[in-house]
């Protein structure tokens, strides 16, 4: 039947065979590293949300207290403060758990041990803000202690509570009472976004406010130096400087500058914004500058591709019509660039709020309670001690209450989150502003 | 001081070390078409890119020699490249609309140099540039559609029409209807015939028929040299040079 010189195209020659093989292999190792990376992420989301979801959930015991105007007064003028008010919900929660038959026989040092040392400072700052509040009884929401907190996750049982010196299985068995009577509860977790940090001794009030804040800080600083000198940078080399040996040496230090490990940016800030223009100490001013400094070449490199990117007939037919070269920029390559340029300046972001080994060297693992303030007159723009969101999560997996690891690894998934966030937007920006020609 | 439009004595073109326009002598006249043929490579569009000094695009690009419009020589330090190209148009081989609408491809020119006092104005710019491109019919229903979004040729003669918005004196053509179908050549050719009324026109093609059909004068390139330069009929029925007569008779390309 066929008689052509090629064969029937109904049996595959050997030639095809072959081919259509190696086709067939080569797909699975594409598919099978595919597989592999999935996995890979796949796993390590699992690991982190399973350590650090839990930290968005806390737990809190509820009790009414009662304050009349003269305890408020009588607080404000001892000299511990804090100490007093703490004395106020103590009585408090001796008075509920008496009426409510709730104490047995727990000592009573084991039923305050189960409320937050940060509690007395809630307390505080709630009645400041409430001053009608006094000489009424109302309902209070108040940190439980990390352990039990630790308890209703997991952390801790009544056998590893019998070994630790700083909770006992009393107070566990307080706690499941406490519970049956709907007095603790568990909230969603506001305060580990507005909190800031707290001491070795206090997980449960530690949060991540002032290292939030002070990212935010540096993502402004990076944002508003590193966008614009990144552009007129690569605007200059792509558009206006002549192809020569020094344009090629600059070319190449960029890149290479790319590639410079993030520390060695820590050491420059160090040397030269605080050792030689005195900036502050781990100031997000100075932590903004060193990631500007590390983040310029990533946003060059983008801006330049995408500036190249641009067909050079748009550039020739604004020539054409009597544009001048600075016309031809900004009227049409730079608008077509722009996408590029955007993406390329959030996944530098991106990068630099990441970034944690340079600012570990400015200082900026400080333990900061206050929040930096953006502006004051002493320490000028951004020039307030601060941390920063990775540092955070260094600074925490260094502590030994493994009540911080739920956090650090709560801290890595709000930072995901941040990430997640940019990235999504990037590709955003990039699809609504892609143009076709 | 001369009838010329364009004047171009001893021009020589290099890119880098390659010589690629060797003494070339042109005079070009107002209000004719000029035709460049010649085999690729040869550099019709080189020079072509010299008489509006788009070669100053190119780094490695190097002018020498005299080229004066109007007796002005426009390689003078006193001259603003940009002054030169609004003066002398340009439509280039491969249809380069910007991606924006198609009125604000037309608008564009006498936008940035300032030919229209108000919004009328402008829009009766964009209309006349378009008539005159043959192109109105097809996008005065559509002047807001992006200029890309058009057929190559529509593309071509919407270049045509931004360029002829600005009120050049001087139209440089390079191969405009090499992306082009008869229908449209023609129009192109149409429209090149009623430019000569007011410009001056030089075009480079690699069509033999087209450059008898459109041009009154016609330059014959080869290897950098201007081998022959005369009236079209001429050229086309009585070439003087050998290389012109093999190449018009096809036996060179
Ligand atoms: N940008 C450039 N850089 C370096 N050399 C160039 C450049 N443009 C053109 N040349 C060289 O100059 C010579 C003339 O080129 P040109 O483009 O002027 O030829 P042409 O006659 O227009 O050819 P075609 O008909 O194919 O368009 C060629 O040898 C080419 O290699
Ligand atoms: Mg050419």
């Amino acid at each position: 039947m066929s008689t052509s010189k090629h064969g029937s195209l109904l049996t595959l020659d050997a030639r095809t065979k072959k081919r259509n093989a190696a086709e067939k292999r080569f797909r699975a190792y594409g598919l099978g590293a595919i597989v592999i990376a999935v996995a890979a992420l796949a796993m390590l989301l699992i690991s982190i949300i399973a350590n650090g979801a839990s930290s968005f959930r806390q737990t809190y015991i509820s009790f009414p207290v009662t304050i009349s105007a003269e305890e408020i007064e009588a607080a404000e003028s001892s000299l511990l403060k804090t100490g007093a008010y703490n004395k106020i919900i103590q009585t408090g929660l001796l008075a509920y758990l008496t009426e409510r038959d709730l104490l047995q026989d727990t000592p009573e040092a084991d039923a305050f041990g189960m409320i937050s040392g940060e509690a007395g400072s809630t307390f505080r700052q709630f009645i400041l803000a409430n001053p009608d509040a006094a000489g009424t009884t109302f309902q209070l929401d108040l940190l439980a202690n990390g352990r039990i907190d630790g308890y209703y996750k997991g952390r801790v049982t009544a056998e590893t509570a019998a070994l630790d010196k700083n909770v006992t299985p009393a107070q566990l068995e307080l706690a499941d009472r406490l519970a049956a009577d709907g007095a603790l509860v568990k909230q969603f977790n506001w305060d580990f976004f507005t909190n800031p940090d707290a001491s070795d001794q206090r997980p449960e009030a530690a949060g991540l406010g002032v290292a939030i804040l002070g990212s935010l800080y540096m993502m402004a600083v990076v944002l508003c130096l590193a966008l614009p000198i990144g552009v007129a940078a690569s605007i200059y080399l792509e558009e206006f400087a002549r192809k020569n040996w020094i344009t090629d040496v600059i070319e190449v230090n960029i890149a290479n500058l790319a590639a410079v490990p993030s520390i060695v940016y820590g050491i420059l800030g160090l040397a030269i914004f605080i050792n030689f223009a005195e900036f502050n100490q781990s100031s997000p001013l100075v932590g903004g500058l060193v990631l500007t400094l590390m983040t310029l070449p990533t946003i060059i490199i983008s801006t330049r591709a995408s500036l190249k990117s641009i067909p050079p007939s748009i550039r020739d037919a604004a020539l054409g019509v009597g544009a001048s070269k600075m016309q031809s920029v900004f009227h049409h390559v730079l608008p077509l660039a722009s996408p590029g340029i955007l993406t390329g300046t959030i996944i530098g972001l991106a990068q630099a709020l990441g970034e944690t080994a340079p600012l570990l060297l400015i200082g900026m693992v400080a333990f900061v309670k206050e929040y930096p303030a953006a502006y004051t007159a002493d320490a000028g723009l951004f020039g307030e001690a601060s941390t920063a969101l990775p540092v955070q999560v260094f600074n925490w997996t260094q502590r030994s209450d493994p009540a911080f690891v739920e956090r650090a690894s709560g801290a890595i998934i709000t930072l995901l989150i941040f990430l997640l966030i940019m990235n999504a937007l990037a590709i955003f920006l990039r699809k609504k502003f892609e143009r076709r020609w | 001081m001369t009838d010329y439009k364009i004047s171009a004595k001893g021009v020589q073109v290099y890119y880098g070390d390659n010589h690629a326009i060797k003494d070339v002598d042109v005079q070009i006249e107002d209000k004719t078409v000029t035709a460049f043929i010649g085999p690729s490579g040869c550099g019709k569009s080189t020079f072509l890119r010299t008489l509006n000094r788009m070669n100053d695009t190119i780094d490695i690009c190097r002018v020498v020699g005299d080229i004066r419009i109007d007796g002005e020589d426009i390689y003078d330090p006193a001259v603003d490249p940009v002054q030169l190209r609004a003066k002398v148009g340009m439509v280039f081989q491969k249809p380069n609309p910007f991606p924006k609408s198609i009125y604000d491809n037309v608008a564009y020119g006498p936008k940035i140099h300032g030919l229209a006092r108000n919004k009328a104005d402008l829009d009766e710019i964009v209309e006349k540039s378009l008539r005159k491109a043959a192109l109105w019919n097809e996008a005065k229903d559509r002047l807001d559609a992006p200029g890309t979004g058009l057929s190559g040729g529509q593309q071509q003669r919407l270049c045509i029409a931004r360029a002829i918005a600005t009120a050049p004196e001087v139209l440089l053509m390079d191969e405009p209807c090499s992306a082009l179908d008869p229908i449209a050549t023609a129009q192109v050719e149409e429209l090149i015939d009623e430019l000569r009324q007011s410009y001056s026109v030089v075009i480079v093609t690699h069509s033999m028929q087209q450059a008898a059909r459109v041009s009154q004068r016609t330059a014959f390139f080869h290897l950098g040299n201007l081998v022959e330069y005369g009236e079209t009929d001429k050229i086309f029925t009585n070439p003087e040079d050998p290389r012109t007569e093999s190449y018009i008779s096809g036996r060179i390309g």
